[in-house]
């Protein structure tokens, strides 16, 4: 049974520039299952952020957002009114941001923010709710969780504001926890902690979790499954560790074979050697090209990838899911 | 290998000023001593606040050591004049967005270095610049824009290109590539590998991602909070670490391989400690799972264990 079901949804943004609005995620389809680790992985304006937004109904005015069904837990995400959405935003769905820093108010203490949240979604009183946050801070190792409360946000290092915003986010339970980028800001040796404990928490109160990051090695251990997204499409899908080792889009396989750490058929790269790269940027928004959107950048290009859009494939036994009529079918990446 | 920078028991100390107390010092450096060969490149490697930015400031005379020794081509650094320091050392800076002046065309950028420095005539200048640009993969026409108008992949090319101008002999790379997108990554680690045999430069290379950093080195230094715990070739501290701590910045390193994680698998516990009150003896003990009696009351000194330095007392 999936928590989440989203099929073919479309954001545009009204823009003064132009009389057509800019589509910025076109045609996006995927569902995720209770307590299940679901990572996206894609670089700046792929439309990752974009569509996390618009799960929580957070996207600006001059954002449209279109969808042939989107339902959280049967509920339908599109027809809400503002009222709603307040109680399924933080309470069934909730975010963890990339910056701990910005993401907490500098002038407030912990325990304002922390009590103010339990508060206002669980209804307890003041001193259950300083209890409540005390609890919450101990289980995601903050030592001394007492004194801690009293702290404000720059009193914190980078690890301990996350750790803070983390309690913050499951302290109402929530079904759903959106992670956009928790760990880019953060060392490795706090990144593998924090990380850790999203997993830890996502199999104890077996919550979904969205892991959204640009770092394919970040995903690649924690999640169950992933999709890969380019130029507000999603390109590939699939289980992480088939996906990984057999990439069918060339553009997965580029970024990963990229990748100075990475094997490519067996082969070990030698340091100082050049890296297979992939040429070009991403597109922007509004230069957007006809067809397969890689294919300016795509080393396998043909006419037919500029013609049209190209449909989503699926190879069965493991359910892999790619968008491309040239996958590659026989290269192994370690 | 001949050697071009030559880092001697340098130390740098910050002075925190307390209202009615005593000034505390920060010991951002503590006795560094390393060695750079022409042509090579150095990894520098560690988490925030250990001291690795504070060491190329040091380097780039951004910053006034406390004590010890610097000498770039066997001249000490306080004998040298700024014009003639600067066209020997150079750094490219890790935020591509902030350290270009958004006043300024990409060509004032990138020739700035040669009207200050050089008392080359502006047409010379004009000739080294688009040849420059050429060479960093930039087009000419580009050379009229602002840096609003190019990508992150293209503003760090500038930042290497205007860090060039002088033909430094070598260049501090302050995490050049983290900010950028990961298929961008591998075009500016090829350009900086293609530069570095054809203007022959030394590279200092700090950076957090270890994957890019095993790419990239010669030899590696590992720091915590301002020492040096371990410093060897590439090939034996990456397949070999003797330093609990390198051990572990290996570990907790993201992998790909296409299996979930071993659970037991030890993170770090705790967090880098203050370096305004660093902990008695060795600054690594409050973390580190080989602790014993004797880490709690001395500090180890570097020491030459199977071809590298490492400062570990139980490190065998």
């Amino acid at each position: 049974m999936s928590l989440l079901e989203v099929e073919k949804l479309n954001i545009y943004f009204k823009s003064d520039r132009s009389l057509e609005p800019v589509h910025a995620v076109r045609d996006l389809s995927f569902s995720i299952k209770q307590g299940e680790m679901l990572g996206v992985v894609g670089e700046s304006g792929s439309g990752k952020s974009i569509t996390n937004l618009a799960l929580l109904g957070i996207l600006a005015d001059n954002a449209i957002v279109k969808a042939e069904k989107a339902q959280l837990n049967g509920v339908d995400l599109l027809t809400l009114k503002e009222s709603e959405w307040q109680k399924i935003r933080g309470q069934e769905i909730s975010m963890i941001f990339q910056d701990p820093m910005t993401a907490l108010n500098p002038f407030l203490s912990v325990e304002f923010q922390m009590v103010e949240t339990i508060r206002a979604h669980l209804g307890l009183s003041k001193r259950d709710a300083i209890d409540k946050s005390i609890e919450l801070l101990s289980l995601v190792g903050i030592p001394s969780p007492k004194d801690r409360l009293k702290a404000y946000p720059f009193e914190l290092s980078g690890g301990m504001a996350q750790r803070v915003m983390i309690a913050m986010a499951i302290s109402t339970n929530p079904k759903l926890l959106i992670a956009d980028e928790p760990t880019t800001a953060l060392d490795v040796t706090i990144q593998k902690q924090i990380l850790t404990l999203i997993k830890m928490l996502q199999e104890k109160n077996n919550m979904s979790v969205i892991l959204v990051t640009h770092d394919l090695g970040v995903v690649s251990e924690y999640s169950e499954r992933l999709q890969v997204m380019y130029a507000g499409e999603i390109v590939e899908s699939g289980l992480t560790s088939d996906l990984i080792q057999h990439p069918r889009h060339p553009y997965t396989h580029a970024l990963l074979a990229s990748r100075p750490g990475a094997m490519v058929d067996n082969m070990k790269r030698i340091p100082k050697t050049p890296l297979p790269s992939i040429s070009g940027i991403v597109p922007a928004f509004h230069q957007r090209p006809m067809g397969c959107q890689f294919n300016p950048r795509c080393e396998f290009v043909t006419l037919e990838c500029k013609q049209g859009p190209i449909e989503i494939q699926v190879m069965e036994p493991k359910h892999r899911e790619f968008r491309c009529i040239h996958p590659i079918m026989n290269r192994v990446i370690k | 290998m001949n050697t071009i920078l030559e880092v001697k028991a340098v130390s740098k100390n910050f002075p925190i000023k307390k209202l009615f107390r005593k000034p505390l010092q920060l010991k951002a450096l503590t006795d560094i001593n390393f060695s750079l060969g022409s042509n090579e490149t150095l990894g520098i490697v560690g988490e925030s606040g250990c001291g690795k930015s504070t060491l190329a400031k040091v380097l780039t005379k951004l910053e006034t050591i406390t004590s010890g020794e610097i000498t770039l081509q066997s001249i000490k650094y306080p004998d040298y004049n700024a014009s003639d320091f600067h066209s020997h050392i150079q750094m490219v800076f890790q935020d591509p967005y902030q350290s270009l002046n958004p006043r300024k065309k990409a060509f004032d950028i990138i020739a700035d270095p040669l009207r200050i420095n050089s008392d080359k005539s502006e047409a010379e200048i004009q000739g080294l610049v688009y040849a420059m640009m050429k060479r960093v993969g930039l087009r000419e026409e580009f050379a009229a824009r602002y840096p609003h108008h190019f990508s992150g992949g293209q503003r760090q090319r500038l930042g290497i290109a205007r860090a060039l101008m002088l033909r430094p002999k070598v260049l501090i790379l302050d995490e050049p590539v983290s900010a950028l997108d990961v298929s961008i990554q591998a075009q500016v680690l090829n350009l900086l590998m293609e530069l570095q045999q054809e203007f022959s430069l030394s590279y200092l290379f700090i950076s957090h991602d270890l994957s890019v950093v095993q790419h990239i080195s010669d030899r590696i230094l590992v720091m915590y909070l301002g020492r040096i715990v371990e410093y060897g070739a590439r090939d034996e501290i990456f397949n070999n670490p003797k330093h609990p701590y390198t051990k572990i910045l290996l570990d907790s390193a993201p992998k790909i391989s296409g299996s979930a994680i071993t659970k037991n698998s030890d993170a770090l516990t705790g967090e880098i400690p203050s370096a305004l009150y660093l902990p008695k003896g060795c600054a690594f003990a409050p973390r580190c799972p080989l602790k014993s009696a004797h880490c709690t009351e001395a500090v180890p000194e570097l020491e030459v264990i199977e071809n590298r330095q490492v400062a570990c007392f139980n490190a065998r």
